[in-house]
């Protein structure tokens, strides 16, 4: 494998604005480089108002660039709209009600997010050929949802929609899984359920993926790579040995020197 | 006996319109009002083409075409041009409203001495009344047939999707903006081709047949969807079909209470709000448990 073809996303000098040319105007993203490899299971730190949903919805092309260069496998993607990465980018949001079609069944939706990078055509869906598989991976879940196939996700909890967008983001392999704080509206135990599961099927399938958290103690026990996002730029980046060696303590420490 | 039949006729045409309003209003969540403009727009193509001696065939087929460009125009201001969609719908049916004048040329076209859909030797040797159920009911059933194929295709999800969570849509790689614009196109087609359906029923088009067409779409949705309760997507199409024959068997009573046909327009209106304030209703009066109680076995 080439070295470029690791690169799963590369961001140069990105910036970002809200409200730009007007007097409110603020920088959000400051002059941001960031390189994910293949591989990378990268942790998010920063504090509230850092810019960890803007990267992310720079990632994903809902919020465009206001300066710099965004890549994906060497390919510019500054001009791909959403729709399009989509089929190699998945997300998982933090809001339960955001990431599953509420009037729509389990099936339904997992066999809509089956589809990603597809062409949706005149077909016939054959939602019954697909059950068996579905209740399969369910299964691997953890928390019922293979009983409830035919369920309209609005009946689900928070715990069972959150697992089955988790699922819809996985289960086609993207490059890259974006996962916004997807446990932070689960109570804890579910919450430590969803976020041990997290890791397993990242670990196991290998997957590319870069995960928000608020929980310091997560952004430690997970992933080969952390980032603290601070006032729009990366000022820690660790990983490997040195992520091992990195304690609870010494974060909040380079917490407190931030502040 | 006879009124009864003509109300099921008129009901099965108007179905139509109840149908098409159902893919906007009901699946993709929100109030498209370029209907009043592409109702009459059907009427005025099919009957202008029907007195340039155009098959009916084809002069519904153009109807169809004429609403669906009204509904890309909204579609365009609604997705590319950020216009909110109620007022992205008004600005198309107010336009709407110039456009059918210059087509028609007059504010009334009769279609007296013309060929129509219902001039043909099979309807024509039908008992009265009969020929607008039997078009009725073949183009509802048809046009209803295609309708649940389409929705449960792999396309047809996407347009479902794209109501229910168009965030979600989006982050599985759905062009929300294009089934937007698709499921426009597609209705008010539909749209225009009731109203060519109608115009040719009451063998004339006129420049305000649109006004309050809405209300009576809705009408048969809310209805269908208030008699027959909790149903599957495909039920919830056929429901709307049952519910314009019931609006227009509340109309034909209303009617016989001695109203004139010009307060069908404040009827409508009453009968819908009703309608839309039921649960509502049902709620504070405990209804539901009133009926659940009546019809419960004495123990």
């Amino acid at each position: 494998m080439s070295k470029t073809s690791a690169e799963i996303l590369k961001l140069e000098n990105v910036v970002t604005y809200v409200n730009r040319h007007t007097p409110n105007e603020n920088m959000i993203l400051r002059h941001l480089d960031l390189t994910i490899h293949r591989g990378d299971f990268i942790t998010v730190l920063g504090t509230n108002g850092a810019g960890k949903s803007t990267l992310f919805n720079v990632i994903a092309g809902t919020l465009p660039l206001d300066e710099g260069r965004i890549q994906h496998l060497g390919h510019d993607l500054n001009k791909v709209s959403p729709e399009r990465r989509a089929n190699f980018i998945a997300r998982v949001f933090q809001d339960p009600k955001l990431g599953t079609a509420p009037r729509m069944t389990v099936s339904e939706n997992l066999l809509l997010a089956s589809k990603r990078g597809q062409r949706r055509t005149l077909r016939p869906r054959e939602l019954k050929q697909h059950q068996a598989a579905f209740r399969e991976t369910l299964a691997t879940m953890g928390d019922g949802l293979e009983d409830h196939l035919d369920t309209a996700t609005e009946n689900l909890s928070g715990g069972q929609r959150q697992a089955l967008s988790f699922l819809m983001a996985t289960q086609q392999r993207p490059d890259l899984l974006l996962l916004d704080e997807h446990t932070a509206a689960l109570d804890p135990k579910t919450s430590e359920q969803l976020m041990k599961q997290t890791n397993e099927t990242i670990t196991k399938q290998q997957l590319t993926c870069l995960m928000i958290t608020h929980h310091l103690d997560d952004a430690l026990k997970y992933g080969n790579r952390l980032i603290v996002l601070n006032a729009g730029v990366i000022t820690l980046d660790v990983s490997g040995a040195e992520k091992q060696a990195l304690t609870k303590t010494k974060l909040l420490e380079f917490f407190g020197n931030i502040e | 006996m006879n009124m009864i039949v003509s109300s099921i006729g008129q009901g099965l045409l108007w179905a139509i319109l109840g149908v098409a309003l159902f893919l906007t209003f009901r699946i993709l969540d929100f109030p498209d009002m370029t209907v009043e403009g592409t109702f009459p727009l059907g009427a005025a193509v099919a009957v202008i083409s029907l007195t340039h001696n155009l098959s009916p065939a084809i002069s519904i087929t153009l109807a169809f075409l004429a609403g669906a460009v009204a509904g890309l125009i909204t579609g365009l201001l609604y997705t590319k041009g950020k216009i909110p969609i109620l007022l992205a719908g008004i600005l198309v049916m107010t336009a709407c409203l110039s456009i059918n004048l210059r087509i028609m040329g007059s504010s009334n076209v009769s279609l007296l001495g013309q060929k129509t859909i219902f001039s043909s030797k099979f309807l024509a040797g039908l008992p009265r009344y009969f020929d607008s159920i039997f078009v009725g009911l073949v183009t509802i059933a048809i046009i209803t047939a295609l309708l649940i194929y389409f929705l449960q295709t792999d396309l047809g999800q996407a347009f479902i999707v794209t109501g229910d969570n168009p965030t979600m849509a989006r982050s599985i790689g759905i062009n929300t903006d294009k089934m937007t614009i698709v499921g426009l196109m597609i209705s008010n087609g539909l749209i225009g081709l009731s109203g060519a359906l109608i115009a040719q029923s009451n063998g004339y088009a006129d420049i305000n047949m649109g006004i309050g067409i809405i209300v009576i779409a809705l009408a048969s949705i809310i209805i269908g969807e208030v008699v027959f309760g909790e149903l599957t997507l495909n039920q919830r199409l056929i429901a709307v079909t049952l519910g314009s024959i019931i609006y227009r068997f509340v109309i034909l009573i209303v009617l016989n209470l001695g109203f004139s046909t010009n307060d069908l327009n404040l009827i409508s209106a009453i009968i819908l709000a009703i309608c839309l304030m039921l649960p509502q209703f049902s709620k504070s009066l405990k209804l539901d448990h009133v009926i659940k109680k009546g019809l419960a076995k004495n123990e």
